[in-house]
């Protein structure tokens, strides 16, 4: 049963929220789980606009010379879509995974600061519906002085200037009206709740581990989650200044990045790649982290060189600041930085080799189980190498010259980033969708699943390859019809498609295993980590005691001893250790407290997208409602009562 | 058994052939057919590059593959043996990659600098970026012109570059790779054509509304050629006397009186001190594409652009003038006579 216990009635200025289920709870919830959650449902909605935004872009290069969109149009779509799959996709469906899973695998009840952790998500939330509103109240145009043949309908009047933003064309003398400001400033605001979560999971890591859970025995997720929050930590501060001169720039006449007032467009890309590059590597390590758990599992065998992968990940993570400039290998930069960018860029490839061939070593030898999540690390294996070895290619800077700004390598980075990351997340989504809902998912459909998207994948992205070499430039709206490329552009639209299709049929098992899947035991994958451990669903309390951690894959180890060759053999005492374990942690047996569910972060986040608007339209009003839902937020959040706890009082009967 | 594995071999090759004719169609942006010295010694370390690519591919799915077949769980599968690492077999899959990058990276490093070379006897050729054209001038020569950069045959070429408005990129992959056009800023870029041809162009870097329309050809002539091409670039042309009454001299009246000359400059019939916006028309004729390359020469796609220059490239500078049909054959027969 649950007991509240009474207020201290002089500290009582708000009530402290305390629905359990419905809309309300999940508002005000400061449960690491909900957030992690909601984090991934509006995640996957925002994947699933972006995906809609890349057929609309495949569909207007199926043809060459095609009108089905206009310039204005097409130049808002990549834009968008670039912004929506980086900043409202992939690194918010990284974050449903941290908020998730990194208490449970490091035995804790919920992170550092569980306020905080709503704050964030509720600013992500704010964020990115204020970046979409500029499809209602944007406006996008011709640069001063220019003509067009037609009105901007609404889908032209998102951001146009790229994801990248490039000064001055992203300036207001060649990208006027408002949506370039919604890009801005919609960015800022992500920011601020990515760096919100980097703190958050920094301390949590360090201060919240369990007993016995030392640092090189944590799981390799916990890792690459301690190595994102360090890359966010100290890349978006740079984006966060370089936004804020862009929004100068547009909004107060400032002249940071523009020739005519003194400012330099190249300080932009040095300042928006140093961000940018390690970026790549915010994207790209929570899925490292992801296999690197689902590998082991499947193949019932441990990590190969758990050290050497955890430091390469951090080596990597360091190196990743080094390396910026070999996005302007084209630009205006001399011979000797293209040379030590060059050769910086070759560096980084180590590390990530060194990742490669430690996982392969985990698979040999292993008795390898099939399954979909091990499906799609594998794939997720094969289609990094394909994006890894394209990137070597660019480290060849001369190469790179010829290579850079076509579709070469816009097939790169997304064997980097949908190969790569987005395969790593859909191996975790299957892997951990027992411990999430209790059910077991549809393996037909996953297979079907991943089967399709494979197939997809390579037919969309492979033939850019090619296109790319033979000189389809990015960002094309149209291309000549004597330039040959139509064969491939075909072929490419067919392979999105079938990357959509993929998609439903994922859809279709989420939604159906939900509802109707076989009930999951709470260790179906005889797994390793400590998440394993606690009944599936995961109950609200996580463990009902802390768990106490004596090596490395500390679950494993209490199932299995080795033999005199070194074979797992499992522990006669296993089957019973885990009926105990469920006995336990379903009924707790100590008094259990969690934080309060508070209103404040999505007030204090509701204050953010208002100043935005105050910024774009100049607007004194819209600016003190803003603060004004800052203030009360700010102050309801400082003088909420911490004495009122909802304590879990569950006796053990 | 065999005529079917005959008959599949042949399917095959169909398969292969319409793969193929798909590949080798001409491409004329092509990166990998260079036609000059730059863009060979990019393409060499290039192949270089990707072989050493494909060997680590081959071994690296190679290895996926296999373990995932040899190790595939089976019924009678044992418990694999709990190895936990090996450190002699992780320094050398650390050590081996090393050594082939610092391979890759010796003549990395000597082409960077090698391109980066001015040539010695090269020709300088100013490049200046527009939103959405390229504009050429020739400070030895006198000369401005637009679109199509016409470059002597084998003789480098020193390009010196900068934007007027926001960032571009030229790029001539048969003869080199990119280089931004920044503004406020020189770039340089050398190019160098085996022997006389036509090459095509393409502004790289994302530029705006019409990014993708603002390419431009590379014409190399033989020096004597070339040599011909320059005088008649420095000629100024003949305007024609107001008391003609030929189309193109009706033409001549259109260009003068209907706004034009805001932008378009004619060397010897609207001259002007300083640049204007819009490219030099001097010499018009003789270049095979306008807009930006965007199109072909030919009166059909001009009554196009005069009519609705926005409807070609959006965003563009040049404004509807509301132009009569009569005056847009006698502007299109004047341009005609700007050889």
């Amino acid at each position: 049963m649950t007991k509240i216990i009474e207020p201290n009635k002089q500290s009582n200025i708000f009530k402290r929220p305390s629905s359990e289920t419905g809309i309300w709870s999940w508002i005000t919830t400061v449960d690491h789980k909900r957030i992690g959650i909601m984090y991934g449902y509006a995640a996957f909605f925002f994947l699933l606009i972006g995906g809609l935004e890349a057929l609309i872009l495949r569909i207007q290069l199926s043809q060459p010379d095609n009108n089905f969109l206009t310039a204005a149009e097409y130049n808002a779509m990549f834009t968008m879509h670039g912004t929506t799959m980086i900043f409202l996709a992939i690194m918010p469906i990284s974050a449903a995974f941290f908020n998730y899973l990194l208490p449970l695998q490091i035995g804790a009840r919920d992170v550092a600061f569980p306020r905080l952790n709503a704050l964030s998500f509720w600013i992500f939330i704010f964020g990115g519906a204020f970046l979409y509103s500029t499809f209602i109240f944007g406006t996008a145009g011709a640069p001063e002085g220019g003509y067009l043949a037609e009105e901007v309908g609404w889908l032209g009047s998102a951001p146009n200037g790229g994801w990248f933003g490039y000064q001055p064309n992203a300036g207001m003398k060649y990208s006027p009206g408002t949506a370039m400001d919604y890009w801005a400033i919609g960015l800022q605001i992500l920011g601020i709740a990515s760096l919100i979560s980097a703190f958050n999971f920094i301390t949590t890591i360090i201060n919240m581990r369990t007993k016995g859970m030392r640092f090189m025995r944590m799981p390799v997720f916990t890792w690459m989650t301690f190595a994102v929050s360090f890359l966010l930590a100290f890349s978006l501060p740079i984006i966060a200044i370089a936004l804020f001169y862009v929004t100068f720039d547009r909004k107060f006449g400032t002249t940071f990045f523009l020739t005519e007032g003194g400012g330099d467009p190249v300080l932009w890309q040095h300042l928006f790649w140093l961000f940018g590059h390690p970026e790549v590597y915010i994207l790209i390590l929570p899925a490292f982290g992801i296999v690197s758990e689902v590998l082991p599992t499947f193949a019932r065998k441990p990590l190969f060189g758990y050290a050497a992968i955890v430091f390469a990940g951090f080596g990597i993570a360091f190196i990743g600041f080094g390396v910026w400039a070999h996005h302007m290998f084209a630009s205006a930069i001399s011979p000797v930085a293209q040379a030590g960018f060059g050769l910086s860029t070759m560096v980084i490839a180590v590390p990530t080799g060194v990742k490669i061939f430690n996982w392969l070593g985990t698979i040999w030898g292993g008795k390898i189980k099939l399954n979909t999540p091990m499906l799609f690390s594998l794939g997720f294996i094969g289609m990094f190498v394909i994006g890894g070895l394209s990137g070597v290619t660019h480290s060849v800077v001369p190469a790179d010259t010829q290579q850079t700004d076509t579709y070469y390598i816009v097939a790169h980075f997304h064997y980097v980033l949908f190969g790569g990351a987005l395969f790593g997340i859909f191996s975790g989504l299957y892997y951990w969708f027992p411990k999430v809902w209790g059910k077991m998912y549809n393996e037909t459909l996953g297979k079907i699943h991943f089967w399709l998207m494979l197939i997809g994948f390579n037919l969309t992205f492979g033939p850019m390859h090619w296109l790319g070499l033979q000189g389809q430039v990015r960002r094309t709206w149209v291309y000549a019809e004597e330039t040959n490329l139509q064969f491939w552009n075909i072929i490419v639209t067919i392979g999105a498609f079938i990357i959509a299709v993929s998609i439903i049929v994922f859809m279709i098992n989420w939604i159906f295993s939900k509802r109707n899947g076989e009930k999951a035991p709470f260790d179906p994958w005889d797994a390793r980590t400590i998440e394993w451990t606690i009944p599936s669903p995961t109950p609200v309390w996580n463990f009902s005691k802390a768990p106490e951690v004596k090596s490395l894959d500390d679950f494993w180890h209490a199932k299995y001893e080795e033999d005199e060759e070194g074979r797992a053999v499992r522990k006669e005492s296993a089957d019973q250790m885990l009926l105990d374990l469920e006995e336990e942690g379903l009924n707790p047996t100590e008094n259990i407290v969690l934080p309060n569910p508070s209103y404040f972060p999505i007030v204090l986040a509701a204050g953010l997208p208002f100043l935005g608007y105050a910024v774009i339209y100049k607007s004194i009003p819209l600016a003190l409602v803003g603060a004004l839902l800052l203030l009360i937020g700010g102050f309801g959040w400082g003088t909420e009562p911490l004495e009122e706890e909802v304590e879990e009082n569950l006796e053990h009967e | 058994m065999l005529v079917k594995k005959i008959f599949k071999l042949k399917n095959l090759r169909y398969v292969l052939l319409v793969f193929l004719s798909a590949c080798i169609e001409d491409a004329p942006l092509d990166s990998l057919s260079p036609e000059g010295p730059y863009a060979r010694s990019i393409d060499e370390l290039f192949w270089i590059t990707f072989w050493i690519a494909v060997v680590i591919f081959v071994i690296v799915q190679g290895a996926l593959l296999l373990s995932v077949f040899v190790y595939k769980e089976k019924p009678d599968s044992p418990e694999p043996k709990q190895i936990h690492g090996n450190t002699k077999l992780e320094i050398l899959w650390t050590v081996i990659p090393v050594l082939i990058l610092a391979a890759i990276a010796v003549p990395t490093v000597r082409t960077i600098f090698d391109l980066a070379r001015e040539p010695e006897n090269a020709l300088k050729i100013e490049v200046i970026g527009h939103q959405w054209w390229f504009e050429y001038k020739y400070p030895d020569y006198g000369i401005t012109t637009a679109n199509v950069l016409v470059i002597p045959a084998d003789r480098p070429v020193r390009l010196e570059m900068w934007s007027n408005d926001v960032l571009h990129n030229y790029w001539v992959p048969k003869l080199n790779g990119k280089r931004y056009l920044v503004p406020g800023q020189t770039t340089y870029l050398n190019l160098h054509a085996d022997s006389p041809n036509e090459f095509w162009a393409q502004c790289g870097e994302y530029c705006g509304l019409s990014h993708s329309k603002m390419r431009g050809r590379v014409l190399s002539l033989s020096q004597s050629d070339f040599d011909a091409w320059v005088k008649n670039e420095q000629r100024d042309a003949t305007a024609f006397s107001t008391d003609d009454l030929s189309l193109a001299a009706e033409g001549q009246q259109v260009y003068l009186n209907a706004g034009c000359t805001q932008c378009h400059v004619i060397n010897g019939v609207w001259d002007v001190q300083g640049d204007r916006i819009a490219p030099n028309l001097t010499h018009f004729a003789n270049r095979n594409v306008f807009a930006g390359a965007a199109l072909k020469n030919n009166p059909e796609n001009l009554t196009k652009w005069l009519a609705n220059p926005a409807e070609i490239k959006p965003g563009t500078f040049m404004p509807n003038l509301e132009l009569t049909e009569s005056e847009i054959n006698a502007l299109i027969a004047y341009l005609e006579t700007l050889k």
